[in-house]
């Protein structure tokens, strides 16, 4: 029973730069949630979309690796504003298991589409900076993990910002609070809603590009669009703030896990299930997580 | 009576509740059902092994996909993880027959008790609260249970799987496609009749009106949470007995192949089908089960083609269905969302007022 403290340092090292892009796509999963009451199950396609096309501009096109970037955020905005307006406008006002199967059914289309013109495989990005490793108080971390988490923490920012004190932003949580009122003080509801899903599929693809970046771009990586679930529902559904902590704590579960796992238990795999126990426990003892509003009636 | 026979009402013009929920409102539609039956049942004469494989494999996947259709169609939740529970009553039948040695004919039963129970271990949190979370929770299931079947040998076999005893009746053997086609056609014919008839009674009403307004629903005094759980504890159910006649039927249960995909085929079975039809599972299914062969055809069709060497038909067809599923969901969802079984209703109705049907 002894600790190995390198290892568990190590873990939660990784768990924390994991757990912010958990955040930074549990945030995206909950804008779209909070602005149109859709239940997206196409979040991991998101970031799969982002970080193909990313890596298609760089090694096909021999882009440079900042001009690749920002075309993929113009495409991925493009994209989700297009997909809002041709799949999820017609379906406004149809029950919510409907819309929700709508995204599953996006998901696996998507996806099917990335596997058949990319491969199943993984694809390492070239290497985007210079020096591989840098030295952070006496721990060598790779550059790429540090790039990716002041990526997730900038954006964090960017969000709070944009709620806070941008036009669109205020306009935003106007409608998440009360969409006729919006309406009647001359938001654009439609408008709302549509940016929200640009604004999710391009952010999203933000987190992509640095998974594949750091991991290599696989149709693994859609799977982050599930790990998502237990992040929002711990930290509430509709709580933005919720969904950064939720991500975090579920990044540090799932490492400490692997931890116990490795050390203890010995049963393998426990890194990829803990969430999902974890899930179930807050269904049962908190459904509506540790920020959510409390106006789901419990029966 | 007879011209009030074959003159039928344009609309609905039914004076009594029994009228209104009868299963069969014509002589002929009950001889129809009959007839249809009767002709499955000498299909075995008739078709070749590969034929008689496809129709197999709707029967034992229809009566899965009804499960889930009374769960989504009839009560409104939805459920990511049909598969695990398809797949948690293949184990459990090839289990109880393997190591209790209790008779196939037995087993194929209890596996749907199992799976029931089993269900309702993760139905029961989700269920008290909105569809929403039963999804969510159902998702947990799909891959808990994954990792439970990878993870217990001593029931699944492990990574080299379990296999499955044939079906038996009293020490007599019925192996071979064409004996076990009558297995399944008989469970298919008993699941379908239940499903039928719990619709009609009081508890099936309860559901639609769960599905149509939970606020009026426990106005009107029905017991949500009890009714929310009884629906997914019937969905497992289902999906324990197809599941187990999976397993009997290839004799051989892999831990391989439960994963979220087939859950969502589930999904795709019963919206294409029609949510809420108890026949619109069995269209569905024939729907699901005919497109990969429709695809593989279509593909054969083209090889050679410019198309072909474009898209390279052959390396892309298993992600090409998989698309079509996506695609398949999506515009049903939009464009007819009550499915084929509103397409065969409109149908029927158009040719019920043939010359007048506008």
């Amino acid at each position: 029973m002894t600790v190995d403290a390198t290892l568990l340092l190590q873990l939660v090292v990784n768990g924390l730069i994991v757990g912010a892009l958990y955040g930074v796509v549990a945030m995206c999963f909950v804008l779209i949630y909070k602005a149109s009451q859709v239940v997206n199950f196409a979040q991991g396609e998101f970031m799969l979309i982002g970080a193909w096309a990313c890596w298609w501009l760089l090694v096909k096109f021999q882009l440079p690796f900042f001009a690749s970037f920002l075309i993929t955020l113009a495409f991925m905005m493009a994209f989700g504003l297009i997909l809002q307006v041709i799949v999820l406008k017609p379906l406004i006002g149809e029950p919510i298991i409907s819309v929700i199967m709508v995204t599953i059914g996006l998901s696996i289309f998507f996806q099917a589409l990335m596997k058949w013109m990319f491969g199943v495989s993984a694809q390492p990005f070239p290497p985007i900076f210079a020096t591989p490793d840098v030295n952070l108080l006496g721990l060598q971390v790779k550059t790429v993990y540090v790039m990716s988490t002041m990526i997730s923490i900038g954006i964090m920012g960017g969000f709070a910002w944009f709620f806070k004190y941008s036009r669109m932003g205020l306009a935003m949580r106007a409608t998440a609070f009360d969409q006729q009122v919006a309406q009647s003080l001359g938001i654009s509801v439609r408008q709302v809603f549509a940016l929200a899903w640009g604004i999710s599929a391009m952010v999203s693809a933000l987190a992509g590009v640095v998974v594949g970046v750091v991991n290599g771009v696989s149709p693994a990586l859609s799977f982050f669009g599930i790990k998502v679930f237990p992040a929002v529902i711990l930290g509430g559904l509709d709580s933005i703030v919720g969904a950064v902590v939720g991500g975090v704590v579920i990044g540090l579960l799932e490492n400490l896990a692997h931890y116990a796992d490795s050390q203890w238990l010995r049963w393998g795999n426990l890194y990829e299930i803990a969430p999902f126990y974890a899930l179930i426990l807050i269904l049962m003892i908190r459904p509506n997580g540790l920020f959510g509003t409390k106006d789901i009636e419990r029966v | 009576m007879a011209a009030t026979i074959a003159l039928r009402p344009c609309g609905d013009f039914k004076t009594s509740y029994g009228s209104d929920q009868t299963v069969f409102p014509t002589r002929l539609s009950l001889a129809f059902c009959v007839a249809g039956v009767l002709a499955l049942c000498l299909a075995p004469m008739f078709l070749g092994k590969y034929g008689l494989s496809l129709l197999v494999q709707m029967g034992y996947l229809g009566i899965a996909a009804l499960g889930l259709n009374i769960l989504v169609g009839f009560t409104g939740q939805i459920s990511i993880g049909h598969a695990v529970f398809f797949g948690f009553g293949a184990f459990s039948s090839a289990f109880i027959s393997n190591k209790l040695n209790v008779p196939v004919f037995f087993a194929i039963p209890l596996a749907g008790l199992a799976t029931t129970a089993v269900g309702l271990l993760f139905g029961v949190p989700a269920a008290r609260l909105k569809g929403l979370y039963l999804a969510i929770a159902t998702l947990a299931a799909q891959f808990i249970l994954q990792d439970f079947f990878a993870r217990a040998g001593w029931f699944t076999g492990g990574v080299a799987g379990s296999p499955a005893k044939s079906f038996s009746v009293f020490g007599h053997e019925i192996s071979g496609d064409q004996h076990y086609f009558y297995v399944v056609l008989a469970y298919v014919v008993v699941m379908y009749l239940a499903a039928t008839n719990l619709m009609r009674t009081r508890d099936g009403r309860a559901l639609v009106a769960i599905r149509d307004h939970y606020l009026s629903a426990e106005m009107m005094g029905i017991n949500l949470t009890k009714y929310r759980t009884l629906s997914f504890g019937i969905a497992a159910f289902y999906a324990g007995i197809g599941g187990a006649l999976y397993a009997h039927y290839l004799g051989f249960v892999s831990i391989e192949g439960f994963d979220i995909l087939f859950s969502i085929q589930f999904l795709a079975m019963v919206i294409i089908g029609g949510l809420g039809s108890i026949m619109g599972s069995l269209m569905g299914t024939a729907f699901m089960v005919m497109l990969p062969e429709a695809m593989s055809g279509l593909a054969k069709m083209l090889s050679g083609s410019a198309i072909d060497r474009l898209l390279s038909l052959k390396e892309g067809i298993v992600f090409l269905r998989e698309m079509t599923i996506g695609a398949v969901i999506v515009l049903f969802l939009i464009f007819e969302p009550d499915g084929l079984a509103h397409r065969w209703r409109r149908i029927r109705a158009y040719w019920k007022l043939y010359p007048f049907s506008h």
